[in-house]
């Protein structure tokens, strides 16, 4: 699939979806990457170490810096896909230094698949 | 994005680390909002400066940032998690205080006013109509647009920070004027005089409409205290960056085909959830931040009294400097009242410190409740200070 590169990078990993917006301040916990949002659909799981597909952030702008915690902290995830990318995790993602590409068919991608991001290209590979 | 040379030496690293990831921000917001360019902007207002938001790595970004960048326009901050110089008296902990003054030399190093407050305006920075400035604190944000006819977008920490290092923002969003136009009517039949009334009004205008750009009428006059107040309230309740009253806003736009009424039930309803407590041990006000005019009035109601309660009075250190000058600080300080610089009730560390909070700010009832679990009433000044001093 191709979209749009909004930070540089390649990773590869398991991929861990959820059609839910994601709030990382507040929502994710910056020293576990757990996901903490009451009611979230992957509250309790965390996002280290994996390919995070879901379709934009939310909440606090505040969260940019959630992100530059988690992977201070060894627990940001390896890459993000967004449907449509917006400010707080666009910054994250660039002060933060994690691939990131949007304008994704997420629906596409399930939690567990192997993904292949090449952000410089915006291209997203799923096996 | 189309960068011209100086911006593209800017993103080579010719200017150095700190304004290459500057540049960087903003050209990839640029892109992800369709903006052609970048405009230069006049002033720079960054909020994320309380520690407690910030955690131990925004702290790291900042220093690192600190270590080569330095702002190019002049930059204030929004308010701290404590008063920088009197932290002890409002109870914060030595360990919190240590880190946030690691964040205010942060910004201080990099050339940044560190004056604390959601109310630059009241300080020197002042836009004038028509500048295009980025500004992040959302209160800030709706009055500059709104009642001063600045130009911003609402800018999270790290893209004012970058707008304050390059000079320069995305133009797109509010910084276009066919962005700022009005979309639907506001026809106000409530009666609209005390400041719990301004709050209302954001509140109910949040509930019946969302985030539409509106055009309010039915107002007669409306202090600049009040359009604080007021942008406060509906930048919180419907996450508003502009409005406009007829006859009061200075920002040119035609009247929307759509219209809504807002009755006086509609402000009681408000009001009426605004308040959950009947009984409060902390009473707070300067949310905004109090302008001299207010710090007065407060002075006046206190004078000859004793408060039983917490009462936070929250200010920038400016306008507190200016009211010590007129003998009003002392005033207050005589009732016991404390006086809160650089930071407020909704930033602070106030968690289990209180249960429940009396305010006369509908944003502070907000913060309130979802950051610190309080209970609130919601009343205008005179009655929170009759609150304060009721044994």
């Amino acid at each position: 699939m191709k979209g749009r590169k909004i930070f540089k990078g390649k990773a590869e990993g398991e991929a861990l979806v959820t059609k839910d917006g994601i709030s990382f301040y507040g929502g994710v916990d910056p020293d576990t990457g757990e996901i903490v949002e009451k009611g979230h659909e992957l509250e309790g799981q965390s996002v280290a170490g994996k390919i995070l597909v879901f379709p934009e952030g939310k909440g606090s702008t505040v969260g940019s810096y959630v992100l530059y915690n988690l992977k201070r902290n060894g627990k940001a995830p390896l890459a993000i896909v967004n449907k449509e990318c917006e400010t707080i995790v666009a910054v994250g993602c660039i002060i933060s230094e994690i691939p990131c590409v949007d304008h994704i068919e997420i629906e596409k991608i399930k939690t567990g698949d192997k993904v292949k991001v090449d952000a410089e290209n915006g291209i997203v590979e799923t096996e | 994005m189309k960068l011209n040379q100086k911006e593209q030496e800017m993103l080579d690293g010719k200017n150095g680390k700190a304004a290459q990831k500057a540049i960087e921000i903003l050209s990839a917001l640029g892109d992800i909002f369709g903006a052609e360019g970048f405009i230069d902007v006049k002033s720079v207002q960054i909020a994320g400066v309380s520690y407690h938001n910030l955690g131990e790595a925004g702290l790291e970004y900042l220093e690192n940032m600190a270590e080569d960048g330095k702002v190019s326009v002049f930059t204030t901050l929004n308010p701290a998690g404590m008063d920088i110089q009197n932290w002890k008296k409002l109870g914060i902990s030595e360990e919190f205080a240590q880190k946030q003054l690691k964040v205010v030399e942060a910004f201080a190093k990099m050339g940044v006013k560190t004056t604390c407050t959601c109310t630059p305006y009241l300080i020197g920075n002042r836009p004038n109509k028509g500048d295009h400035i980025a500004w992040s604190e959302s209160s800030a944000v709706c009055f500059a647009n709104s009642v001063l006819g600045a130009y911003t977008n609402r800018e999270g920490g790290p893209s004012a920070l970058a707008s304050a290092i390059t000079g320069k923002t995305p133009e797109f969003g509010f910084h276009l004027d066919k962005n700022r136009q009005a979309q639907i009517e506001i026809k106000v039949s409530g009666k609209i005089e005390k400041f719990t009334d301004w709050g209302a009004l954001g509140h109910a205008i949040g509930d019946k409409v969302g985030k539409k750009i509106v055009l309010i009428t039915g107002i007669e006059k409306a202090s600049e205290d009040a359009l604080k107040i007021f942008s406060a309230s509906i930048a919180t309740y419907a996450g508003a960056a502009i409005f406009h009253i007829e006859g009061i806003t200075p920002n040119k736009t035609e009247k929307p085909s759509e219209s809504v009424e807002i009755t006086q039930e509609n402000l009681d309803n408000s009001k009426a959830f605004l308040t959950d407590a009947t009984e409060i041990d902390i009473v707070a006000v300067g949310c905004p931040h109090c302008s001299l005019g207010e710090m007065e009035q407060i002075a006046g109601l206190l004078e000859g009294k004793k408060v039983s309660k917490e009462f936070w009075i929250c200010v920038s250190r400016e306008i507190r400097d200016k009211a010590a000058e007129k003998g009003i600080v002392e005033k207050i300080e005589a009732s016991g009242a404390k006086i809160a610089c650089d930071t407020c009730m909704a930033v602070a560390p106030l968690k289990g410190r209180f249960k429940g909070m009396a305010t006369n700010s509908a944003k502070a009832v907000f913060y309130g409740r979802g950051k610190n679990s309080f209970k609130t009433i919601f009343c205008d000044l005179e009655e929170c200070v009759d609150l304060a001093v009721r044994k």
